[in-house]
């Protein structure tokens, strides 16, 4: 009895002399968008197995990521819309990591194939409910969405400008359900990140551009966001933070980008 | 000898402590969702959580109010009791007094199979059939619904219904239906007049255990709901349940948000502590 206890007293002790040690001093931190999350911890992920230096990273939002930057709180602030003016005044500066493209889908039935901007918004806002309105079938439109935190939700939203306003018949917890559900029902429109598109469903063109990576890269489709990574002006980043901001925005990081489902920018 | 003894001591205090396991959880638990539930609910104020009836915790404006989630909850369960019940409670009388053996074997392992089945798979069923059903035969523009979600969670609940009358029923001494064959009843006034009013605390149970089941389903229902935050007004509305409630959110949320999860949680909670202890006192009853 003795024995083992004496075994465990040392097995443990040994193992907090190792955490102790082992580490790495050097670390990167970063802090903002929950939206980033699957993309920058994939990111954070493999440049920790290379390098050794560790990541951190703090979901708390835009708003407050950009904030930390300027209150030195982390070494890269990541944001999932472009910097205000009044940001960019108070000495940051902005650089697009990649864009999330955002896809509007129908019914394959449904015979319409485009559709403005402003035509989705008044959709989801419940001013436009049937599809003849818009040239299509006498059918009421079925609202499929995200739950209230998915960032595909807040992207789609603040695009369209309906933040807050939509009005929802179904709110589903992943991109593969409203596929799913949209690929069901004849009336039903819903939308879901470029990357996980599959065949079931018919993608809109918005205001007659389709969705590309060539065309989110260049702005002209509009549902998209870019996803920025926000760092001082006149400030230089610490030897690890530059070699993580080297890093992801080099062409090795391309896949890791791809991989998460947006488009990268490099 | 003295190695024996110490042998005997040391057995029966790994077994206390593997038994303390279980126990503990529960408290754990308890306490856990209590100390996590109570802030938010005293931020929000009683009333306001459990009567408000808007839930926005996103917009600029944030509303708490779970009535939504708590008239789906029990909407829900009842639609689910009334439906589920009466096929379950015939289909355990036919089973334990009527059906010849072979019948029997086949459909009670039917039974045990379909209690098998995970909820995901009922939902996903759920969705890609009942769904669309619903959407058809009632001519409605989305079938995700308050209907849709009753009909999957009877289904589910019917195993547990069905098993537990059954052993209630088998438990009715025979000499009781032979009397009363005896006196020249016809076999089903004998079942229905002598056995089941004889099993009917087994049966009470089987439908309280029923309903824990079907209040505390979330994969399902999720599925097959909509989970749009609305007052249950209609069978054909999309609706959120309390479980739903909070497995939706719970990735993603944070702050007030994320502590009135866990405040929903914790009313869940309550709602299956009333519901065991309904459960025990009917099982009790039985023995005595």
């Amino acid at each position: 009895m003795k024995k083992l206890f004496a075994i465990i007293l040392v097995s443990t002790l040994a193992f907090a002399a190792l955490t102790g040690c082992g580490g790495s001093t050097e670390t990167v931190s970063t802090d903002g968008s929950t939206s980033m999350e699957l993309v920058i911890g994939s990111l954070g992920e493999a440049f920790q197995n290379d390098t050794g230096i560790s990541f951190t990273y703090n979901p708390t939002g835009s708003g407050t990521g950009i904030q930390a930057v300027l209150e030195g709180r982390c070494d890269i602030g990541l944001s999932s819309r472009d910097l205000k003016d009044s940001e960019k005044a108070a000495g940051l500066t902005s650089t697009v990591l990649a864009y999330d493209g955002i896809a509007i889908i129908l019914n394959p039935n449904n015979p319409i194939s485009d559709l403005s901007l402003e035509t989705i918004a008044k959709i989801y806002k419940g001013e436009i409910t049937n599809w003849s309105q818009i040239g299509g079938q006498d059918l009421e439109i079925v609202l499929i969405g995200r739950e209230a935190s998915s960032g595909t939700r807040e992207g789609f939203e603040s695009v369209t400008g309906t933040k807050d306003a939509c009005q929802y018949r179904q709110e589903l917890t992943s991109t593969g359900d409203v596929i799913t559900t949209v690929s069901q029902n004849p009336a039903a429109i819903g939308y879901a990140s470029v990357a996980s598109i599959k065949a079931t469903v018919k993608v809109v063109s918005v205001n007659g551009v389709l969705p590309s990576e060539e065309t989110i890269k260049a702005g002209t489709y509009s549902v998209q966001r870019p996803f920025v990574l926000v760092t001082k002006a006149d400030t230089a980043l610490t030897e690890s933070a530059q070699k993580f901001f080297d890093f992801i925005t080099s062409s090795a990081a391309r896949d890791i980008i791809s991989a998460s489902g947006v488009v990268p920018a490099n | 000898m003295y190695k024996n003894q110490m042998m005997e001591k040391f057995i029966h205090g790994l077994f206390l402590v593997l038994g303390l396991i279980a126990v503990g959880c529960v408290l754990l638990i308890t306490v856990y969702l209590v100390i996590s539930g109570i802030p938010a609910i005293k931020e929000i104020g009683l009333i306001d959580f459990l009567f408000g009836k808007e839930w926005a915790p996103t917009t600029s404006d944030p509303a708490y109010g779970i009535l939504p989630f708590i008239l789906t909850s029990i909407y829900g369960t009842a639609g689910a009791v009334v439906l589920g019940v009466p096929i379950g409670f015939m289909t355990a009388v036919f089973l334990s007094k009527l059906a010849p053996p072979k019948v029997k074997a086949v459909m009670e392992s039917a039974v045990s199979l379909l209690a098998g089945i995970p909820s995901v798979v009922y939902g996903l069923v759920g969705m890609l059939v009942l769904v669309p059903a619903i959407r058809q035969i009632f001519n409605v523009p989305d079938g995700a619904s308050l209907l849709a979600s009753i009909i999957v969670l009877a289904i589910m609940i019917l195993p547990s219904i069905i098993k537990m009358s059954i052993t209630a029923l088998d438990a009715v001494p025979k000499e009781y239906e032979d009397a009363s064959l005896a006196l020249g009843a016809t076999p089903i006034e004998t079942f229905f007049k002598v056995s089941v009013p004889a099993a009917k605390s087994g049966i009470a149970a089987a439908v309280v255990l029923g309903v824990g089941r079907a209040i505390g389903e979330a994969m399902a229902v999720m599925m097959v709901a909509g989970n749009v935050p609305n007052m249950p007004n209609s069978l054909f509305q999309s609706v959120r349940f309390l479980t739903t409630a909070v497995s939706t959110e719970m990735s993603y949320s944070s702050g007030l948000q994320r502590q009135a999860l866990f405040s929903i949680a914790l009313v869940l909670f309550l709602f299956i502590m009333m519901i065991n202890v309904t459960l025990n006192f009917f099982l009790k009853r039985e023995r005595t």
